[in-house]
This record gives C-alpha cells, sequence and structure tokens, in this order.
C-alpha cells in the first residue's frame, strides 16, 4: 500500500499535517469519483442503471462537501476565500481575486495586513504594571 | 499561514502551546520598559514605517516653479533570536512531561526583552531610534556610589523635576538589575527601602528592566513615549533535522519620544 498523500518524510510531519493530508487526498478522490460518475450517466443508455449511478453520485457529493468543510475550519485564510467565492452571484474570477485581496489585508485601512497579530504570544501594551 | 511557518514544524499543537506559553513567561517580566511606555498596535508584519507627521524640503527643484518635499517615516526594525530545542525533549513534551528543558528558549526570550529594553532605554542609533535616556532634556542625575538607601532622594528630586518642567504624573521607576535588587533587599532602619519609594511614586510602578543603565523616572500620563507594534513578539519556525528543531523570537516595532523633558535618567556613570 503506498502513501502518496505525502510529498514530505511522513516521520517529520505533525500529526495534525498528517491528518489534513489524508483529507486532501480524500478530498481528490471525491472529486474524481464525481467526474467518472458524470462520465458514465453520460454514456449509459439503461435508465435504471444511470439512476443508480446519480444515487452513487449524491454521495460523493456530500462526501466532498464533508471533506472540503473539515479543510476550511482548519485552514482560517482558506475558509475567508471561500466564503468570498462560494454561494455568491458575479463573475467567480472577479470574486476569487476580491476574496484573495480581502484575506491579504490589502483591500485598506482597518485589521492588520496580515494575520501575524493572530500568531503572536498576544503581550501588547504592559503599561502600568510593575510592583 | 504567516512567514512565521508555524505550521510547517514538526511539532504538535500542544508542543506550541506550551513553547508560546514559556516565552510568554519569560518575556513578560522583563519587559520592564513597555510597562512605562503607550503601546500602539500590532499593525502587522506588513507594517513597516512610522509616520512622523514632518516633510524635508528638497533644495533642488525638480523643473522650473515645482518644490519637490520628501515624507519624513521612522522605519520599524525587526528583532530576531534564534533558539533550538531537542526533539526528544518536544517528544517527551506530548507524553505529558512536566518538567521540559526549555533553557534555551529562556535564554532566547530574556535576551530579546533585554534587547527591546535596550532600544526604548538607550536607542537604536543605526535606526533612528532614540532612547529614553538619551533624548531627555534634564541633566541626569549621578547616583554615586550607588548607595541604595539614597534611591528615594534621587527619585524625589527626579520628580520634582519633572513637575517644575509641567509634567504631570503618575510617574514609574525602571531600575537596572542590580539597583531592582539593591532596592527589593534594604532596609532604612527596619522599614523596607521598597514601601518608601512607593509611597514617593504614589502607586506609579517599579519596573525591573534589564538591559538599561541606573534608572529611570518617567511620566505615564500617556502621550509622551510611543511605542509602535508592527508583529507583537511571536515565536516562528526556522527549520529542523534529525535531532532538533530551530525556531526563533520575533517582533517588528518603532520607537519615538514625543516630549524628551517627560523623563529623568539617574546615571551610574561618573
Amino acid at each position: 500500500m503506498g502513501f502518496d498523500q505525502y510529498h514530505e518524510p511522513a516521520n517529520e510531519l505533525s500529526p495534525e499535517t498528517r491528518t489534513r493530508a489524508r483529507m486532501f487526498a480524500s478530498l481528490t478522490e471525491e472529486a474524481e469519483a464525481i467526474g467518472w460518475y458524470d462520465q458514465r450517466m453520460s454514456l449509459e443508455p439503461d435508465a435504471e442503471a444511470r439512476a443508480i449511478m446519480a444515487d452513487a453520485q449524491t454521495e460523493e457529493f456530500k462526501h466532498f462537501c464533508m471533506d472540503l468543510e473539515f479543510l476550511l475550519r482548519r485552514i482560517p485564510i482558506w475558509r475567508e476565500i471561500a466564503q468570498g467565492v462560494l454561494f455568491q452571484s458575479g463573475d467567480i474570477t472577479e470574486l476569487g481575486n476580491a476574496a484573495e485581496e480581502a484575506a491579504d489585508g490589502d483591500g485598506g485601512d482597518g485589521p492588520p495586513a496580515d494575520d501575524s497579530a493572530n500568531s503572536s504570544l498576544g503581550i501588547s501594551g504592559l503599561k502600568g504594571a510593575g510592583l | 499561514m504567516n512567514h512565521l511557518l508555524r505550521g510547517h514544524a514538526p511539532i504538535t499543537d500542544e508542543a506550541w502551546r506550551q513553547i508560546d506559553e514559556e516565552a510568554k513567561e519569560r518575556l513578560v517580566p522583563a519587559l520592564g520598559g513597555r510597562k512605562l511606555i503607550d503601546f500602539d498596535g500590532p499593525h502587522g508584519w506588513h507594517h513597516s514605517a512610522t509616520d512622523l507627521g514632518r516633510t524635508d524640503r528638497e533644495a533642488k527643484a525638480p523643473t522650473k516653479g515645482v518644490f519637490l518635499t520628501t515624507r519624513r517615516v521612522l522605519p520599524l526594525v525587526e528583532l530576531k533570536t534564534p533558539f533550538s530545542l531537542s526533539r526528544e525533549e518536544l517528544a517527551d513534551l506530548d507524553r505529558g512531561a512536566v518538567d521540559a528543558d526549555f533553557a534555551t528558549l529562556d535564554e532566547a526570550a530574556h535576551q530579546t526583552a533585554v534587547a527591546e529594553n535596550l532600544a526604548i532605554f538607550h536607542g537604536i542609533a543605526a535606526s533612528g531610534v532614540e532612547g529614553i535616556c538619551a533624548s531627555s532634556t534634564h541633566q541626569s542625575i549621578p547616583l554615586g556610589d550607588n548607595n541604595f538607601e539614597r534611591y528615594p532622594e534621587h527619585i524625589a528630586k527626579a520628580i520634582e523635576m519633572l513637575l517644575t518642567a509641567g509634567i504631570e504624573g503618575p510617574y514609574g521607576v525602571a531600575l537596572s538589575p542590580d539597583s531592582y535588587t539593591g532596592v527589593v533587599e534594604t532596609n532604612e532602619g527596619g522599614y523596607p527601602l521598597l514601601q518608601h519609594m512607593r509611597k514617593i511614586l504614589d502607586g506609579g510602578p517599579l519596573v525591573w528592566a534589564p538591559g538599561l543603565e541606573g534608572a529611570v523616572v518617567a511620566s505615564l500620563r500617556g502621550g509622551d513615549f510611543l511605542f509602535e507594534s508592527g508583529q507583537d513578539l511571536s515565536v516562528g519556525y526556522e527549520s529542523h533535522d534529525a535531532d532538533q528543531v530551530n525556531f526563533y523570537i520575533e517582533e517588528s516595532f518603532s520607537f519615538r519620544v514625543a516630549t524628551p523633558e517627560a523623563a529623568v535618567a539617574l546615571s551610574i556613570a561618573p
């Protein structure tokens, strides 16, 4: 059995990174299965067989969405960009560019220009502390 | 993920939590400068300069009838202190070890705090950062033979100088490690010197400031000493091999003194 989801030595990766790698592999497999059913149904002349395939494909939609949601919850900036693109109306490329720009913090004043503040030790001001 | 690359470190979330906690525990007591100044931010790693609101007029016009002025800014400085932890030790953390060896992290945290205090009190000439001591317009008060029993007298004198200059309190005092130890350990006829100094300061803080030479009395009324944080103190991941993981403590900031007369230095130097 191979472990193709790893592109770096698995024993050097944290457990969290290995879990994400498995979910990325799973997401890819679900997307492939949706595509395969799509092709099969387009050629299958038997209506009963097509109905079974459609039912199976619906399962893959659900699996894909669950995998995606898992990854979005663990990668906040991906989630932020997805919120600007998914279930929106309008030009998809424009939505994508706008969501990316907003996530990068290039959209103007206000919040920090990156998420380094969220990774800090949170010490900030200490004025007045002491003996 | 940001430039700290924390997600690439081959360590668990629990190990990160303990590293951050240890770093914070070591940094906070030693960040004496921050306890006397105004903190603004953090504005993020991309933040590169502080607006000074001033310009320099170029003597030579670029073309006839056109004036050229250049905005003046104070660039942020970056402090980065590397340290390494054993992978074996990190693995033991995940097994529940409570006596992890964080000596290298502790030393890095202390040195980072010293560097920040040095910038706040003594400045960084190469980066245009003027420290509180160097920029003070008051004559420094000599501590002479550093007799700790005379510290209340010196501090009372400094406060009088500030009041005379129209600088209101509350006031705080930063002490070098030697002075701090001396103040805490000294009694005046059985009465703790520390209590005497607290009375003079009327509730203002007395802080330990490794990196500071001598002592400083400063007003805490606000608007006088301005620390602008880009990225606040953080732990980042550098690299790893089979035996150890290499980290660093990092921050970016600028510091400026808006009111040079709002502090008085107490100097050990003759």
